[in-house]
């Protein structure tokens, strides 16, 4: 029996490796997503009929009553709301990596001496201290993308100080676990550090700022993955181990990408606030003034187009202007205008956020390009259209050496023959640097509500 | 305040200050506009579709004169204007104050305030009240239709039962407003089209309209201050003279509009490069004004020299002067905008503001003009040259390349040899798994396209619900509290998979080619 249940193990790890293979391609990703729910039902059977022993009746009532639910939150979820949803589903991971290891600790059976019971401990110290930290951590930017919490950086004073004092703070309390889990009165340090790491998860992705979201969900993608891995350690079972680590490294590369696609060093973007530090906010002397349209100029302009490029950002998705933006797209087609759609890495909450939105409202991917293939094309386009997006267009990224965001890749609509943006007002992005975009000569400003903007625009048509 | 718009009194000049379009527009402002009656006729706007406009008609010159706060004018006022001003008057006009010292002066004594339109920098917020360029870009365009019309050739090149026609060869002198404008035009009729200016920077303008840039193997920046031309070294003079020496020899048009604030044309065509241009060619010297880019042009004529007509034509914009009017009226009415701040009809010269300051040349009677130079350039100031100085300070000390994987791999060693010495067999063996699967997700995770980093992740969120398998370990047990913790666990584990699954499935489905 335990020979088929490994079997079944090993089945489920390569349809795993199998799903995220899968993802590399639209056409393929849908058969990948099957490979993964495929992996999962192979290791749950197994696992129910070759390990499970009693309690039938509870585990069957958990799985319906979860899976029912958890169906459902997935039908009714706006796509403008799946980074909250994908954070709130991370605490969850989380929270479970946390009670399995509580639960594991407790268990009597389980009996280990010398090394191995050492190494154990700390199996079972490190699976609890990252499922508390992505629980919390998770939890806070739930919060925080859903606007329950502000999306302003909490800086405390001293707050990196505070974080190695926390740090400090665990690894000792990992000590005294060590000493006393022999006599069994762990228990103690193991409660006050799983309190010290969801207070270190809090005030970690408290400190991080709404346009590094990205980065945040990412990292607590990543984190989920390392606290199965570590639980896997502690059962001794390499299924959660293969799937943890896949996880945990896709989340890290996600990291990794976002943060380059911003110019930052991870650690300073875990590190919290941004923009604060330096003064370098000082605006450049010469701003020149802003021109505004409306939208029946702007239609004509657009009706003259033979390239329009769309850039969205953020704005659409609190707009809910997705399918606005496809209106106006098949009316320029039909019209004869070749239209693309740019995305930039970081544009919206979440990795890929723009390209969902995009998808819900039938936007067909083979026009939706990334800021890699489609940067070059700026000079031949004849107007681009930048909604709800202000930092990943900002020139000054590449004109101004001191701005704060020098060095960051930006979508190069400027170079483009003309430009409208699509904005509420003239604030700063979330950045707070002026964007020199919005004072070019053949940038014109279309104020308002991004979704009223467009359908004006569609009428003008 | 009462804006007054007289007609223009030197001969053959057609051009008029405001157009009944501008005149709506200032009304709306709150000005009163006053027009003479007939100002308007050379440019095709009659006094009535003015009055329709909302402006009155005065019978003559005086009564402009007399009763305006502001006078709209296009050339600078003659002596007899001049005459007819008083204290506080304020006038706006192409003034050319550089030449005209002695106007200045006189205005002066007047105590009037005097807005010279040349004066405005050349900055981007100033762009839309920039007349030089709106008047140079007609000129190019005329320059082209002059040389057509002397030219008695084909522009474009054709093949028709009757032969083979080659197309025009174009050569235009200086890039600037005037230049690029005739590029344009030249190519809308169909010629080959090449272009010379000493500064690099416009060379993209150029290719940007499908013209040929012709260059000059030497190294010599000829940006001044302002984003106009300087005046170039010698040695340069020499080698761009040979340039144009040999072009002459090729091409059929050539549409000079070099110029330097300030400072008389430079004479960039001489004698013998017009004597060995091809009978039937055509020069047009938009620089006539200032003395010619061509040794032969006598301004505001056309001549003929070997068989090469040569057009110096001084009055180009007021050759169109519906177009030349309308334009002209729009930056006139820009101007008025930004100095009427209040939209209540008085104008406030604001001394500070860098744009007015340029252009006021006259201000209560004291001569205000040179204004202090612009402190910023049209083009921005060249970072390349910055950057590249700065590139080698910063390469200064190169790390050794190995250094970085060196140190990555001797940390990767010696931790795998604490935890080798340490470690059980058994930890070895899934640390050994731990590793792999590591890899494997690297190697996998970098093919994802981007468009899918969201179901990526969801994906993986449900995937990472495996640790439910902990769950069912213990769920089993005896023991009530991991009874119900483990219960929990399966509970929550099983929302997350269910939703991640179905939340990836859907998004998924909306991918659509």
């Amino acid at each position: 029996m335990n020979g088929l249940v490994t079997a079944a193990y090993i089945g489920a790890t390569v349809l795993f490796i199998l799903a995220l293979g899968g993802l590399s391609h639209q056409e393929t990703a849908r058969r990948g997503n099957l490979y993964g729910m495929l992996g999962m039902g192979l290791a749950l059977v197994a696992t129910f009929f070759g390990v499970v022993t009693a309690n039938y009746g509870i585990l069957i009532l958990a799985l319906v009553v979860g899976g029912a639910f958890g169906l459902v939150l997935a039908r009714r979820v706006q796509m403008t709301q799946m980074p909250e949803l994908v954070a709130i589903l991370h605490s969850l991971v989380g929270l479970a990596a946390v009670l399995v290891g509580f639960a594991n600790f407790m268990d009597p059976s389980t009996h280990f001496t010398g090394v191995e019971k050492t190494i154990h401990d700390i199996e079972t110290y490190l699976g609890i201290l990252i499922g508390a930290v992505t629980f919390s951590g998770s939890v806070i930017a739930f919060g925080k993308l859903s606007g329950k919490i502000g999306g302003k950086p909490l800086l405390l004073p001293a707050r990196h100080w505070l974080n190695l004092g926390l740090l400090i703070v665990a690894i000792w309390l990992g000590g005294w676990f060590l000493g006393t889990s022999d006599s069994g009165a762990g228990l103690v340090p193991l409660v006050l550090m799983t309190i010290v790491a969801l207070l270190f998860g809090i005030h970690m992705v408290a400190a991080i700022g709404g346009a590094d979201m990205p980065v945040v969900i990412s990292m607590l993608n990543s984190y989920s993955g390392w606290a199965a891995s570590a639980t896997g350690f502690m059962l001794g079972n390499d299924l959660l181990i293969v799937t943890g680590a896949l996880v945990g490294s896709s989340g890290a590369i996600l990291s990794y990408i976002m943060c380059r696609a911003m110019n930052r060093k991870f650690l300073s973007v875990i590190a919290g606030g941004f923009g604060t530090a330096g003064g370098a906010v000082t605006a450049a002397a010469e701003q020149g003034e802003v021109r505004s349209l409306d939208p029946a100029e702007a239609a004509q302009m657009l009706l003259d187009a033979k390239h329009v490029v769309i850039v969205p950002g953020y704005g659409m998705a609190v707009a809910q202007a997705q399918h606005a933006v496809y209106e106006l797209t098949k009316e320029l087609k039909a019209r004869g205008v070749d239209v693309r759609f740019a995305i930039h890495p970081v544009a919206g909450r979440m990795p890929g956020h723009m390209n969902v939105l995009l998808a819900e409202a039938n936007v067909p991917y083979d026009i939706v390009h990334e800021m890699d293939e489609i940067n070059d094309d700026f000079p031949n386009v004849d107007v681009s259209i930048v909604i709800g997006a202000n930092d990943i267009v900002n020139p000054s990224a590449q004109e101004v050496p001191d701005s704060p965001i020098a060095g960051m890749p930006v979508l190069e609509v400027w170079k483009g023959k003309t430009t409208f943006v699509l904005k509420r007002s003239m604030a700063t992005g979330y950045a707070g640097v002026e964007n020199p975009l919005f004072f070019k000569d053949n940038t014109f400003m279309l104020f308002g509500d991004a979704r009223e903007t467009l359908t004006a625009l569609i009428k003008a048509l | 305040m009462r804006i007054g718009v007289p007609k223009e009194v030197t001969p053959g000049e057609r051009r008029v200050a405001t157009t009944p379009e501008t005149v709506g527009q200032l009304v709306k402002l709150g000005f009163t506009v006053t027009v003479e009656t007939g100002a308007g006729a050379e440019a095709s706007f009659s006094d009535e579709a003015y009055r329709a406009a909302g402006a009155e008609i005065a019978a003559d010159a005086a009564a402009v004169w007399s009763t305006a706060d502001i006078v709209l004018k296009v050339r600078a006022p003659v002596d007899d204007e001049v005459e007819r001003m008083r204290p506080g008057q304020m006038i706006v006009g192409f003034l050319a104050p550089a030449q005209n010292a002695r106007l200045l002066e006189r205005l002066a004594e007047k105590r009037v305030t005097a807005l010279a339109v040349e004066g405005i920098p050349r900055i981007s917020r100033a762009q839309k009240l920039d007349a030089l360029s709106s008047m140079a870009n007609i000129a190019g365009y005329r320059a082209v239709v002059e040389a057509a019309q002397h030219f008695g050739r084909f522009f474009m090149g054709q093949i028709t039962a009757a032969g083979k026609v080659p197309p025009a060869k174009v050569l235009v002198i200086g890039a600037g407003v005037a230049g690029l404008s005739a590029i344009g035009t030249a190519k809308g009729l169909g010629a080959i089209v090449r272009a010379f200016d000493t500064r690099p920077a416009v060379k993209e303008q150029v290719e940007s309209m499908d013209a040929e840039f012709l260059m000059l193997d030497f190294e010599e920046e000829g940006e001044g201050v302002g984003g106009y031309a300087k005046v170039m070294s010698p040695e340069f003079i020499a080698a761009e003279m040979a340039l144009f020496r040999e072009q002459a020899k090729e091409v059929d048009i050539i549409i000079t509009t070099a110029l330097i604030p300030g400072k008389p044309a430079p004479k960039l065509i001489t004698r013998d490069m017009v004597e060995s241009m091809k009978p039937g060619s055509v020069i047009v010297d938009l620089a006539a004004e200032q003395g010619g880019n061509c040794e032969l042009t006598v301004p505001g004529q056309v001549i003929e020299h070997h068989g090469v007509t040569i057009i110096g034509y001084t009055d180009l914009p007021s050759r169109l002067p519906a177009q030349s009017s309308q334009m002209y009226a729009t930056n006139l009415r820009h101007l008025l905008a930004d100095m009427c701040p209040g939209k209540d009809g008085n104008v406030v010269v604001d001394m500070d503001d860098e744009v007015i300051r340029g252009a006021t040349v006259v201000k209560d009677g004291e001569i205000t003009w040179p204004p202090p130079p612009p402190k910023i350039s049209a083009a921005p100031p060249k970072p390349s040259q910055a950057a590249r100085a700065a590139e080698p300070a910063a390469e200064k000390k190169p790390a050794p390349k190995w250094l970085g994987p060196a140190v990555t791999f001797g940390l990767g060693a010696l931790a795998l040899l604490v935890v080798g010495l340490f470690a059980p067999p058994s930890f070895m063996q899934h640390f050994t798994v731990f590793v792999l699967a590591c890899f494997v997700g690297y190697m996998v995770i970098w093919n994802v396209t981007p468009a899918l980093h969201t179901p990526l992740m969801s994906v993986t969120n449900a995937i990472s619900s495996i640790i439910i398998i902990g769950a069912l370990l213990q769920i089993s047990s005896p023991e009530p509290a991991i009874k119900w913790s483990a219960f929990v666990a399966v509970l929550i584990t099983a929302v997350n998979i269910a939703g991640g699954f179905a939340v990836t499935r859907r998004m998924l489905a909306m991918f659509r080619k």
